[in-house]
């Protein structure tokens, strides 16, 4: 499942549709009949098209045999799944309680800022998507942002332009602590890395 | 099992004691107790999710209240449901609900039903406390049928269930979380874009004003003042056993007589029966399977068998929907409303002496996918539209209550002639079973030429009922002449009410499980008696008594059987010939269209 999930928008830019839906439908017949298939199907989907377009919406629906407004129902309901487009890397800032009262809201200013674009937005040249993500089980790190699957911690409004140059001009899957083929949750038990810690 | 865990659990509910079965829960213990408690989302047999939290009650031992119509009932547990903290609970729930509600009560067309209005009422709130932001109103016009304003909606979620788990349609769905969520179809799509099949179950659940049928009176009353056209009506066989309700009389109350009195005085021209074309319907639909069923017996041809009745209209668009390889199981017979229309419009137009384009045929239906129906574009074969305007069995009620009509003194009147002679057979086309066993007693007359029909009373008793599947056998014994070939044969009928349960019987059909020659799927559970356009709110225990009614109705009757109606016999002789004949082709039947949506 993380071998998927890490193929984001960028690698598919060769890819036509129909290779996509191709790989969408080796997901879908892996889970296809098993409890609870929906939500992993739609995670894998978005990490082959790098968002959820609605010509695999409705590809899941009819293949998995829900209805389509349960499928969308799902999609909408939790802020990881997106329907447009994103950036080449994902900037998801925390804005749980913990992150919150830890400065969050100031490196979102800051971002917002440096790459002139609005939550939700996209840069102009398609290289960062900005979004809000609630709670990544980091608290004591807060304040708390994950670029792609990276996790950045006790980040300050004045770090931000150094976070961002590891990205800018990388190819996608070089995270910054090289941890390709871990999942988010994984890198997020390990002990510090990548990241200095900064008082 | 020891003998404890045997004993039915006995709790107490505000000081009495109330033994009830295993599995039941707090909600029905207390009303088992004549104890009421207050309910939103909940909806008996269907939903009991604890999503309104309006059903609160004080559990002993319990850290919080909890919601009675999901906790389940246990032994020794001790209820209260009419403490300080439980009504201060109970109205602020409701009062956070109406702070977000975009209601305008003064208009809306469930001022009169709503069931938010009438909480607020009984909890007595006076002002509201809150001002808070109100839901995202949209409002979705899209189809002839249904009429959806997001800003109503309390999200209490009997749609969504009613639409993916009784009819298993799955139009409706929660979009999106917490203060924004949208109950309606896949991301703000309109239900005309997606697979929506009109029924309008979800309106009849609707607590609130969220979902409802498209009000069609001003266009009646707008027919009624044109003096150059002659308005007819046609009342359905389900309207008679439940227009009562609008009127306050109990669920099961006959109003035919009053019915036709009221449709009178409103000013019709004439007021005719769909019984009339039922009775049509089950000599065309009959012809139709005995045609089929020699095909694949006597003939050898390829025939698609089961043969699937065609009178309900959401089913139709279910099958276009879902089941577009099935199509040509479906009878080519349209609706009997639709039978009405073009005859009305031909037949009796020439009788009267007026063009079909002068004449406008108006519908009162049980039903909101009848106004689907009428507007479809290929119920035209009369030269205009068929039939041009559909009420609900609601709307008929305003209808009436706007004339100043006072109904309950009206006298009993009879339906005009000769479009509203109808039998027996004909007002059972309300129920589920209904068409069936009026199908079985014309085509067991037809084959054995009037042997004792096999069951009492003219009932087939195995198809009756609200069981969700029904089927029967029936042994073929005396068969005559051209039918001859069926004498010993078993023929084998089942019966479904509720999508949910039709595509049970289509599955059945498909794995080859079962055999069926004739099928009769009814879209609404219970039948047109608990359809989308019927007095709010259908319970089971409403729909029993509504069966009990029409079949009074029908046991009253001097003629109980299609064949028999004098009225039916006549128009074939002077107009259409024989049973699917060519002009019954062009005029009675039609065909049916897939649709590629998700």
């Amino acid at each position: 499942m993380a071998e998927a999930v890490n193929q984001c928008a960028g690698c598919t830019e060769e890819a036509t549709e129909e290779e996509l839906l191709e790989r969408l439908d080796a997901v879908i017949t892996e889970y296809k009949g098993k409890p609870g298939a929906l939500i992993p199907v739609l995670q894998l989907a978005q990490g082959i098209f790098g968002y959820l377009p609605e010509v695999a919406l409705k590809h899941i629906a009819r293949q998995l045999d829900k209805p389509y407004s349960e499928v969308a129902g799902v999609v909408s309901f939790y802020s990881f799944f997106t329907t447009v487009p994103r950036g080449k890397h994902l900037i998801r800032i925390c804005l749980g309680t913990a992150c919150y009262v830890r400065g969050g809201v100031q490196v979102l200013d800051a971002l917002k800022k440096e790459l002139d674009i609005d939550i939700g937005g996209t840069t102009e040249d398609r290289m960062f998507s900005l979004e809000i993500g609630r709670c990544f089980g980091a608290c004591g790190l807060a304040p708390v942002i994950m670029v792609d699957e990276d996790v950045h911690h006790r980040v300050k409004p004045k770090r931000i332009n150094d976070i961002l140059a590891q990205y800018a001009g990388e190819p996608v899957l070089a995270g910054a602590d090289g941890g390709n083929g871990r999942s988010a949750a994984e890198r997020l038990a390990e002990p510090v890395a990548g990241s200095e810690r900064s008082v | 099992m020891s003998k404890e865990s045997e004993k039915m659990p006995t709790l107490t509910i505000d000081g009495m004691p109330v033994e009830v079965p295993e599995g039941t829960t707090v909600l029905q213990a207390a009303r088992q107790a004549d104890v009421k408690i207050p309910t939103l989302c909940y909806l008996e047999d269907v939903q009991s999710i604890g999503a309104c939290r309006v059903c609160l009650v004080e559990v002993e031992g319990a850290r919080t209240l909890v919601a009675s119509c999901s906790q389940p009932a246990t032994d020794g547990m001790v209820v209260k449901t009419n403490t300080g903290r439980v009504r201060e609970a109970r109205r602020t729930v409701l009062e956070l609900l109406l702070s977000e509600h975009d209601g305008n009560c003064q208009v809306c067309s469930r001022s009169a039903d709503c069931e938010l209005r009438s909480l607020a009422d009984e909890l007595g709130i006076g002002d509201l406390r809150y001002e808070g932001e109100k839901t995202l109103k949209i409002i979705d016009e899209s189809t002839p049928a249904l009429i959806r304003d997001t800003g109503k909606c309390i999200a209490c979620r009997r749609c969504v269930t009613v639409c993916n788990e009784v009819q298993e349609v799955g139009g409706l769905f929660a979009q999106g979380r917490g203060f924004t969520t949208l109950i309606g179809p896949a991301f703000a799509q309109n239900l005309s874009d997606v697979v929506c099949v009109q029924c309008g179950q979800c309106a009849a659940v609707c607590p609130v004003g969220a979902i409802t049928e498209r009000s069609d009176i001003d266009r009646v009353w707008a027919a009624l003042d044109d003096p150059t056209k002659t308005v007819i009506v046609q009342t359905a066989p389900a309207i008679r056993a439940a227009l009562g309700e609008c009127f306050d009389y109990p669920p099961g109350t006959l109003v035919t007589g009053k019915m036709v009195a009221a449709l009178r005085r409103i000013g019709f021209d004439a007021v005719f029966d769909t019984d009339f074309t039922a009775d049509l319907t089950i000599m065309e639909e009959g012809t139709e399977l005995l045609g089929r069923l020699k095909k694949a017996l006597v003939d050898g041809e390829e025939v698609a068998l089961p043969q699937f009745s065609s009178c309900s209209p959401g089913w139709i668009n279910y099958m276009e929907h879902f089941n577009p390889d099935m199509l040509a199981n479906l009878s080519t017979c349209k609706s009997p409303q639709q039978m009405f229309g073009a005859v009305a419009k031909t037949y009796y137009a020439e009788k009267i002496g007026v063009k079909p384009e002068d004449m406008v045929v108006v519908s009162i239906m049980p039903c909101t996918a009848k106004k689907f129906e009428a507007a479809r574009p290929e119920m035209n074969d009369s030269g205009v539209q068929d039939v041009d305007i559909v009420l609900t069995t609601r709307e008929l009620g305003s209808l009436i209550k706007q004339a100043g009509i006072d109904f309950r003194s009206l006298p009993d009147e009879k339906m005009d002639a000769p479009l509203g002679i109808s039998t027996g057979a004909a007002d059972i086309f309300a129920n589920t079973g209904g068409v069936m066993e009026a199908a079985l007693r014309t085509a067991w007359a037809i084959v054995t030429d009037s042997k004792p029909f096999p069951f009492p009373d003219l009932h087939v008793e195995p198809i009756a009922g609200l069981e969700g599947v029904k089927t029967a056998s029936v042994k073929v014994d005396g068969a005559v002449g051209d039918w001859a070939f069926l004498d010993g044969a078993e023929l084998k009928v089942a019966v479904a009410h509720g999508l949910g349960n039709a595509q049970k019987v289509i599955d059945q059909i498909r794995n080859g499980e079962a055999e069926y020659h004739f099928v009769e799927v009814m879209t609404c559970p219970g039948g047109c008696i608990g359809g989308g356009g019927q007095p709010r709110l259908t319970t089971n225990e409403v729909r029993r008594k509504r069966i009990e009614a029409i079949y009074r109705e029908d046991e009253g009757r001097e003629l109980r059987q299609s064949h028999e109606n004098p009225a039916v016999c006549a128009l074939y002789e002077e107009y259409l010939g024989a049973p699917c004949g060519e002009i019954s082709h062009d005029l009675l039947h039609t065909h049916y269209f897939e649709h590629d949506c998700v």
